[in-house]
């Protein structure tokens, strides 16, 4: 069976000639919880975006479950961020007029999950980060570290294989970047695979293996 | 728990994406209704239009229809082109009793029963110190009374036999009596006409309106004695003909035209010298003036429509970019490029159509209110209508307008790519 994420010497550079990514290449098995490191610059949001579908390499080759993205239409990479992959932004990314529950339930429009069960869904997605007394509350009066966990419950409720944290806790305090620290950890305890993006040690060292990047280039691969 | 899943197909249902396109509208509603605000004021004037328009149809039908299906009018000149044209057809001067006998002569025209000429006489009528400018007509009392069913509530309607002698009498309207005798009746009083004495034998009830002629300012007199007293002419201004049975109308007005054609000696291939109507005919040309108008009308509030679905694309782009982190995410939790473009496509004609129903609404109400008024000063029997055609048409057209100038916003935001939306300050 081939890896969930197989990446081989990839590369890119942006329009200004920058070049965010100069070969880098390892692979990630399905359940484990990697944390992909480096100082700010280093290329680890970079390579985030490819692995997320979210942004082409420049070269090289990446492969999600044996397949390029060469290979999938529009349509299905479309589905594989809607079923496979759940993101959790540093920036929350929620949409701010919008209740709680709304924002959970947004991921559902695009699946092909029946509509009667999108509520019922969200709110076990809202229990499993405990946000439930918030459920109906707008997302811009929440605090940061309740809109993470919204976030979280989110990238959840289409019960994807592979969630991706991009600096998760970097506007969070560290009380509340410990509790969304727990929930990712018990997501993986749960059979999800996580990738953590970070820049910060104390954070990385809750995964399983660290992948440590700078310059562009993959400096080590070590398991904690 | 992570295991792997079966895919169905995954096609947003409509009914979805109309909800999210709702609620795209419903977060900013004073900016939602401001921009509909100029579609609604367009289709509103599309509906008033209509709804005036389909109104004065059935004004004119009503109308049309108290001429009775079985007369033919034959007025003298050539048919009238337009509106502005109507008054070159009476002075025209070439329908004569000539025209008259030939009509009645059965080898002629075998339908026709009767015939009766018509003469306008300008001026006033005096009694005592009062003094009143009606329309006076020459013509046959009793003819009108058959033909329109006018029937007088003091006295008789002049027949014959006072048109054969040229007698000096007079039937009046009940507007002409009010002002002439004020409350009394001018029954059997005299009453002047261009220093003609007319004995008054009928007075007429409250009618408004028949056959596009004012009842109750009218004053009637015989043709003859009008023609020969105070008018000193020889022409009529109109005569109508009335034939045996509706059926045969259409036959009747071609033979009318063959014989007088042949009493006006014209040439094959020489226009008519004289028009002939015919109740439908009549309706025709009511229905060409109005359409003309609608047109005419509606043509400029497309323009308006068009002036307005600019304002909406305006409005959805600047929409797309205040929401451009709102589509990278919605793009990274698996929305297809489809999926946007739908949901900004469908809140574009969501849009324009709200405006289409806000408009029929008020367009419809301003029609009512116009109806309410033109029955309370008006003696005209005014009908609402809404016609559904004109209905349909502003809703399917504000959609479309929806669609032209939501397709471009539309499409600008699901091109937009994710990583670089959900970066967008």
């Amino acid at each position: 069976m081939s890896p969930l994420i197989e990446a081989i010497d990839l590369t890119k550079s942006y329009d200004d000639g920058t070049r965010a990514l100069r070969g880098a290449s390892f692979t990630v098995q399905e359940g484990e919880f990697v944390a992909i490191m480096g100082p700010s610059g280093s290329g680890k949001s970079t390579l985030l975006h490819i692995l997320g579908f979210l942004d082409p390499q420049s070269s090289g080759t990446f492969r999600f479950r044996g397949k390029t993205l060469n290979e999938m239409s529009h349509e299905e990479i479309a589905r594989v961020r809607n079923e496979e992959l759940g993101f959790v932004f540093q920036q929350f990314n929620l949409l701010p007029r919008q209740t709680v529950l709304s924002n959970v339930i947004l991921p559902m429009y695009y699946s092909s999950v029946p509509k009667r069960e999108w509520e019922e869904r969200a709110r076990t997605a809202v229990e499993q980060v405990d946000l439930t007394h918030r459920i109906d509350h707008e997302a811009f009066t929440l605090s940061g570290g309740e809109k993470q966990r919204v976030a979280i419950a989110r990238a959840l409720v289409n019960n994807p294989n592979l969630i991706f944290a991009d600096e998760p806790t970097g506007n969070l305090d560290t009380k509340s970047g410990k509790a969304v620290m727990d929930i990712l950890k018990s997501l993986h305890e749960q059979g999800h695979t996580v990738i953590l993006i970070t820049h910060d040690m104390e954070i990385a060292k809750h995964a399983k293996r660290m992948l440590y990047i700078r310059d562009g280039m993959l400096e080590s691969d070590t398991q904690t | 728990m992570a295991c792997s899943k079966v895919t169905h197909k995954r096609k947003m249902k409509l009914i979805n994406t109309v909800e999210l396109a709702l609620h795209g509208l419903g977060t900013k509603p004073s900016r939602t209704f401001l921009t509909l605000l100029g579609i609604a004021i367009g289709v509103a004037a599309v509906i008033a239009i209509a709804s005036l328009g389909a109104g004065t149809r059935g004004l004119i039908i009503a109308e049309i229809s108290g001429l009775g299906a079985d007369v033919i009018a034959v007025q003298p000149g050539r048919p009238p082109t337009g509106l502005a044209d109507i008054g070159s057809v009476f002075y025209a001067e070439t329908l004569t009793q000539k025209d008259i006998d030939a009509v009645l002569r059965k080898e002629n025209v075998p339908h026709a029963v009767n015939a009766q000429p018509f003469v306008l006489v300008p001026g006033a009528v005096t009694y005592g110190n009062e003094t009143y400018y009606p329309q006076i007509i020459g013509g046959g009392a009793e003819f009108y009374r058959d033909v329109f069913d006018v029937y007088p509530e003091e006295g008789v309607m002049y027949g014959d036999s006072d048109t054969n002698e040229k007698a000096a009498v007079a039937v009046i309207g009940y507007k002409v009596n009010k002002e002439l005798f004020g409350q009394s009746s001018g029954l059997n009083e005299k009453i002047t006409i261009s220093g003609k004495k007319f004995k008054v034998v009928g007075v007429l009830p409250k009618l408004g309106q028949v056959a596009f002629a004012e009842v109750d300012e009218m004053v009637m007199i015989p043709h003859t004695t009008a023609m020969t007293y105070l008018l000193g002419q020889t022409h009529f201004n109109e005569f109508i003909v009335q034939v045996d049975d509706p059926a045969n109308v259409a036959r009747t007005e071609l033979d009318i035209e063959a014989t007088l054609r042949d009493t006006h000696d014209l040439e094959p291939g020489e226009e008519n010298d004289f028009a002939i109507r015919t109740p439908s005919q009549l309706m025709e040309q009511v229905d060409t003036i109005l359409l003309s108008l609608t047109i005419f009308l509606s043509a400029v509030v497309a323009i308006a429509l068009v002036v307005g679905g600019i304002g909406i694309m305006n409005i959805m782009l600047v929409s797309v970019t205040e929401r451009t982190r709102e589509i990278g995410l919605r793009k990274a939790v698996g929305a297809t490029n489809g999926d946007i473009l739908t949901q900004f496509l469908l809140e574009a004609m969501l849009l324009t159509m709200l405006g289409g129903a806000f408009g029929i609404l008020v367009g419809g109400a301003f029609a009512y209110l116009a109806g309410v008024l033109i029955n309370t000063y008006t003696q005209l029997e005014w009908t609402f209508a809404l016609p559904y055609e004109a209905v349909l048409g502003a809703l399917l057209f504000t959609m479309f307008i929806g669609l032209v100038f939501g397709i471009y916003p539309a499409r600008k935001a699901s091109r937009k790519s994710p990583m670089e939306a959900l970066r967008y300050e």
